[in-house]
């Protein structure tokens, strides 16, 4: 039995998953995936900033567009201390592909 | 003449100008300080914006530009980089910026969307030294995810506050090592989920019914020392803990920005800081309206968005057919109700609905939220938790509205009660 709260919404619902993987406490189904998904291998969005030039700002947001395992969120993360990008970009552009063969990308969040 | 100015262009003010667009005023204009609309949500790159109105999980950013795609084709003029310094009740609006100088401004109504801000740590008196490297979270968010830099490498978050747990873990993903974020009250005052997903995720531990009672450094800040405190929230000597740290982020509540307000004579409520509403987001002086942070502390963004269209229409409304009539209903906080809105219900319309927003003042388990005037109940809501750290919303038919007198809005007693407390 695990108890945990759900993240998925503001809700912040109170879940427990049982040893076959039952989910009780959520208040709908997104709740039970991520009550499941959570005990098998947990995951988590990143959002983060990389470098622009050419913008009137220095920094451009970024997310990844899946949610990536929790695991490699450090590792994620340094690879963005690497991308620079150049004004103009779009929401929704690519920032850095395929991160860590995951076929996760990480993309712009706000055009500038 | 324009019809609508709307000070402020983050969320609130961006929703209630596309509404009074959508509700047939023409001539629009939005005023915005900083360089570019959106407001503070600029600076939330996280995600969680949205859930509500778009069924979907945006970022700050992405939230923003929903509503400023929304601008284009609408003809409503936007005006960034001016500051306005000064408004009164007959809606002039005195502004300055870099390729005007200052200017005079005149519409037939004002929407008042300015947002709060951070409160300080000379709002909270924190004895000890006054070195560097003691910030809002705020502020940090705004050096880390708008700026660039990081503001420095051992934390210690004082509050639980959404904006702390957020920047607890983006400092974290950012390298810095955060050794401790300490609240003072037995709960938290942030969400759950930002308890889950920014503390718990790092190991970062929360320290409840604690507050820093020392802060030591001379030029930099060196060491914080935080002490367990008691039901009356003194510290309790001998159980203090230091922290070696450079920085200490604060994220100890917001403050509706209402210099501009105050000035101008509109009605205020001291203890929130907050503008005195009627239910179509009007303030005491005639066609001001307002809606947002300015207004009450919101913690989601949806919900700013839903207030603001309301108050765009109403303003609307104001403009085309004149000051709503009709006998004022005063609401009034029961037991448990920390803060209220609205705070005064024009008894004109009997159709439709009224939406009441507010904050417990302590954390209550199965209880219902009772409505009633005259002693008598209009309405009950059932509610599992309610926190102080969530605002509330529950929704009344206006047909309920008493002719006159008072409805107050309180928790049940613990024993499901409904007498006078
Ligand atoms: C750090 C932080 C994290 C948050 N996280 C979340 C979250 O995860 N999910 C969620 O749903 N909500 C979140 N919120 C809440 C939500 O973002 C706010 O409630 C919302 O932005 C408030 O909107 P607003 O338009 O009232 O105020 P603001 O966004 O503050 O906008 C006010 C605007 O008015 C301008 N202004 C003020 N005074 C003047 C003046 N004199 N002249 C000209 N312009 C002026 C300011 O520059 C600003 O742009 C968060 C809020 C903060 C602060
Ligand atoms: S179970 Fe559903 S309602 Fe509850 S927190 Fe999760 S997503 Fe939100």
């Amino acid at each position: 039995m695990t108890e945990l709260i759900c993240i998925v919404c503001p809700m912040g619902c109170r879940l427990s998953i049982d040893d076959s993987m039952n989910v009780t406490g959520n208040s709908c189904k997104r709740g039970e995936a991520y009550g499941r998904q959570e005990v098998i291998d947990p995951k988590r969005i990143i959002t983060s900033t990389v470098r622009i030039e050419g913008s009137a700002f220095r920094r451009c947001p970024v997310k990844t567009d899946r949610p990536i395992q929790k695991h490699l969120v450090f590792e994620a993360m340094k690879l963005l201390d690497g991308v620079k990008l150049v004004s103009p970009v779009n929401a929704g552009d690519f920032a850095l592909k395929n991160i860590l063969k995951t076929e996760v990308n990480f993309v712009v969040t706000k055009s500038m | 003449m324009l019809d609508l100015i709307v000070i402020g262009g983050g969320p609130a003010g961006l929703a209630a100008a596309c509404s009074a667009h959508e509700h047939g005023l023409k001539n629009i204009l939005i005023i915005e300080r900083g360089a570019e609309l959106g407001g503070i949500l600029n600076q939330c790159i996280h995600n969680g914006f949205g859930l509500h109105i778009f069924k979907e999980e945006l970022t700050g950013p992405e939230y923003a530009a929903r509503f400023i795609e929304k601008l284009k084709g609408t003809g409503i003029s936007v005006m960034t980089n001016t500051m306005v310094l000064k408004i009164t009740p007959e809606k002039q609006v005195h502004i300055v910026n870099p390729s005007q100088g200052y200017r005079i401004l005149h519409a037939k109504a004002l929407l008042l969307a300015m947002g709060c801000r951070e409160r300080t740590r000379g709002a909270l008196c924190i004895p000890g030294e006054r070195p560097a490297g003691i910030l809002t979270a705020g502020a940090a968010q705004r050096y880390v995810n708008i700026e660039g830099f990081l503001p420095g490498k051992r934390v210690v978050i004082l509050g639980s506050g959404d904006i702390g747990l957020i920047m607890a873990r983006r400092m974290t993903l950012e390298g810095a090592k955060v050794l401790a974020c300490v609240e003072i009250m037995p709960y938290s005052s942030g969400l759950n989920r930002n308890i889950v997903q920014c503390l718990r995720d790092f190991d970062i531990p929360l320290y409840l019914s604690h507050t820093v009672t020392d802060i030591k450094g001379r030029r930099r800040l060196e060491r914080v020392i935080i002490s367990k405190v008691d039901k009356e929230l003194k510290a309790i000597p001998g159980t203090e803990i230091e922290f070696e740290c450079d920085t200490l982020l604060l994220s100890v509540g917001l403050i509706p920005e209402n210099e501009l307000s105050a000035e101008a004579g509109i009605e205020i409520d001291w203890k929130t800081n907050g503008l005195i509403v009627y239910d179509n987001m009007e303030t005491s002086v005639p066609g001001i309206f307002a809606a947002g942070n300015v207004v009450h502390v919101h913690d989601l963004a949806d919900f700013v968005t839903e207030e603001s269209m309301r108050a765009g229409a109403c303003a609307a409304e104001y403009v085309q057919n004149g000051e709503r009539a009709g006998e004022t209903v005063k609401t009034v906080k029961g037991f448990g109700i920390g803060s209220l809105v609205p705070h005064k219900i024009r008894k004109e319309a009997s159709k439709g609905k009224i939406e009441f927003y507010f904050r417990v003042n302590e954390s209550f388990k199965n209880r219902s939220v009772i409505i009633e005037s005259n002693n008598f109940t209009l309405a009950r809501f059932k509610r599992k938790v309610m926190v102080p750290g969530e605002m509330e919303r529950v929704t009344l038919d206006r047909a309920c509205i008493p002719e006159s007198g008072e409805i107050t809005v309180k928790i049940e007693n613990e024993d499901g009660g409904n007498e006078n407390d």
